[in-house]
């Protein structure tokens, strides 16, 4: 007889981060070695899709030899491997894909096909279980979204950004400002010590569904500090990062307090790199104090990482979701799209 | 000696699996550009075949470049990550000097070649020596043009061999009209004789640090060290 503990090796190469995670019954983090490459791509002021794949191939097994030494467990421990394969880039994509596929195989273990933002958003059971219905606000370098969960195994976008996703602006904002890449976690920095004066657009706020802008926002700021260069006005750095940052995160959390007046969850994740975000942690968190239950994935969990897929890859096992030796990359992968095949 | 061989470095996808000398089951296809997706269950499926078991197998040998860079990292990825999980060993060997094992009885001197676009191309020169294969020239990333040059020393003993060389055929015969050119199922990689090879071969002590050898920077690379002198480092990832 198999014991019926679950433990999952999960792989995540999505990006720029290669990451191998031991995971057991979805919520105990065993071992989650992350190599980030962002020095790498710093050179290039963002990332490189190619730089970024022969990365991964460096890293994979250097990374998955960690991850099951830390966790003190072997092969024959596991019961199953768990595995990114979309949305990302997809020359990224490819070497986890292939090195989950190959561990599935050489030890005859059932591979279990995550999608990347399922992972963002059960980096919340490492706090604490999914009470369902739930919702989940998703905001990342990639992805801008709110997710409806009505269900475990059932995942509905009813808003996304129909341009930028809020990291992607954050970081183009940033570099406006002169600041490195990744800029994100620099605005926030800043925006600490400044105020609101700059009175940015909020875009779509007025207007009904849960779809987001950031173009508008992104736009107004460049144009605004490009006139203050060509008048040689003196603009407060702080001040810029304050305006920018309040009209992102006031459209970020508005349109979620709407779709949580609509639907009733009982929770409310905040998942992806900018959940890390001070002032949107702590926006949210008071907005919606009095609706729903605000469960914040660990800042350690919030950028890319293995041990998020675990979790997602934990709650397919359960549910018997298994992908086939075929599995692909698939880079443009949306929930509504999924197509898994059940055994 | 058991013995999975794999090239995945172009549109063909060829795989075998060999006991010692033996060749128990191979495969190739040219159809498919997926190899990604149909590699691996290509690979269970002759492994089956041959009535074997991933933990029966010795040793993988792939075909590690130059080739398509997407292409090049299944098989890389594949031989690396099995012979980590596996334990067992790996061989590396260059996806043209591939080609140029189809050609064990020939006294020419074997120029594999794959186009790699706006007149470039992936080559190298090889010579068939009773012990096996001979580097005559390393593999290379060169302009078309130039590597017509640089033959010219062989004066007209030459064998070019890939699929690509349609592409390049009148230029070949106007500067070596008595060379031969083959492009047909003779220049498809045959994984039986990669696995044959293989096994002469030493084997890979550093797995971790097994990667393509793809012979060529990615622009973005090549532009920031041309603006960049001197500034290269080694410590581009770091593990939080
Ligand atoms: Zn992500």
């Amino acid at each position: 007889m198999k014991s019926k503990t679950s433990l999952i090796l999960a792989f995540e190469t999505s990006c720029d981060e290669t990451s191998v995670a031991v995971i057991r019954d979805g919520r105990k983090v065993l071992a989650n070695e992350v190599a980030t490459q962002i020095k790498s791509h710093q050179r290039f002021g963002g990332v490189v899709p190619e730089v970024a794949s022969r990365h991964h191939i460096e890293q994979i097994t250097i990374c998955l030899e960690q991850a099951l030494q830390t966790a003190q467990v072997d092969y024959a421990d596991l019961s199953a491997v768990a595995v990114t394969y979309g949305p990302g880039l997809v020359g990224s994509l490819l070497v986890g894909v292939t090195a989950a596929k190959t561990v599935a195989w050489a030890h005859h273990l059932p591979l279990l096909p995550v999608n990347h933002i399922a992972g963002h958003i059960y980096a919340a059971q490492f706090v604490q279980p999914i009470k369902f219905p739930a919702m989940a606000l998703v905001v990342s370098g990639g992805h801008t979204e709110l997710v409806w969960m009505p269900t475990e195994n059932q995942f509905e976008i009813i808003g996304e950004t129909r341009d930028d996703a809020v990291g992607e602006t954050y970081d183009k904002v940033g570099r406006t400002m002169g600041l490195a890449y990744p800029a994100g976690p620099q605005v926030d920095q800043l925006a600490q010590q400044g105020h609101d004066t700059f009175a940015f657009p909020r875009a779509m706020q007025d207007e009904a569904g849960y779809d987001f802008s950031f173009s508008g926002l992104k736009s107004s700021f460049i144009n605004r500090v490009h006139h203050a260069e060509q008048v040689h006005e003196q603009l407060s750095q702080v001040d810029l990062a304050a305006s920018f940052q309040a009209a992102a995160v006031d459209v970020l959390v508005d349109k979620t307090v709407r779709a949580l007046h609509e639907y009733p969850a009982q929770q409310l994740i905040l998942a992806g790199g900018v959940a890390a975000n001070h002032e949107l942690r702590q926006r949210l968190a008071s907005a919606v104090a009095n609706q729903v239950r605000l469960v914040m994935a660990p800042a350690q969990f919030c950028g890319d990482n293995a041990a998020m897929i675990g979790a997602a890859g934990w709650m397919l096992e359960k549910h018997q979701v298994r992908a086939d030796l075929d599995l692909n990359a698939n880079p443009s992968l949306e929930f509504e799209r999924i197509q898994l095949k059940k055994h | 000696m058991k013995v999975l061989a794999l090239d995945t470095s172009n549109r063909p996808l060829t795989a075998a699996v060999l006991d010692g000398n033996q060749l128990l089951a191979t495969t190739t296809i040219t159809t498919e550009r997926k190899h990604a997706a149909f590699a691996l269950p290509l690979v269970a499926e002759l492994l089956e075949r041959a009535h074997l078991q991933p933990t029966d197998l010795d040793r993988v040998v792939v075909a590690n470049g130059p080739g398509s860079y997407t292409g090049l990292r299944v098989a890389v990825t594949i031989g690396k990550v099995l012979a980590t999980t596996l334990k067992i060993q790996l061989v590396g060997i260059s996806s043209l000097a591939t080609l140029a094992l189809n050609f064990s009885d020939t006294n020419r001197l074997i120029v594999p070649l794959f186009d790699a676009r706006n007149d470039l191309v992936f080559s190298g020169v090889y010579q068939t020596e009773p012990a096996g294969l001979k580097t005559v020239l390393p593999d290379r990333h060169v302009a078309f043009s130039r590597w017509i040059l640089e033959l010219q020393k062989f004066h007209d003993n030459l064998l070019f061999v890939g699929q690509d060389t349609l592409h390049f055929v009148d230029q070949i015969k106007e500067s070596f009209p008595t060379a031969v050119v083959v492009s047909g199922p003779k220049a498809l990689p045959q994984a039986g004789e990669l696995g044959l090879a293989g096994q002469k071969q030493a084997v890979v002590t550093d797995v971790d640090h097994f990667v393509p050898r793809y012979l060529r920077l990615t622009q973005a690379e090549a532009d920031w060290q041309r603006e960049h002198p001197g500034e290269e480092q080694h410590n581009y990832v770091e593990h939080l």
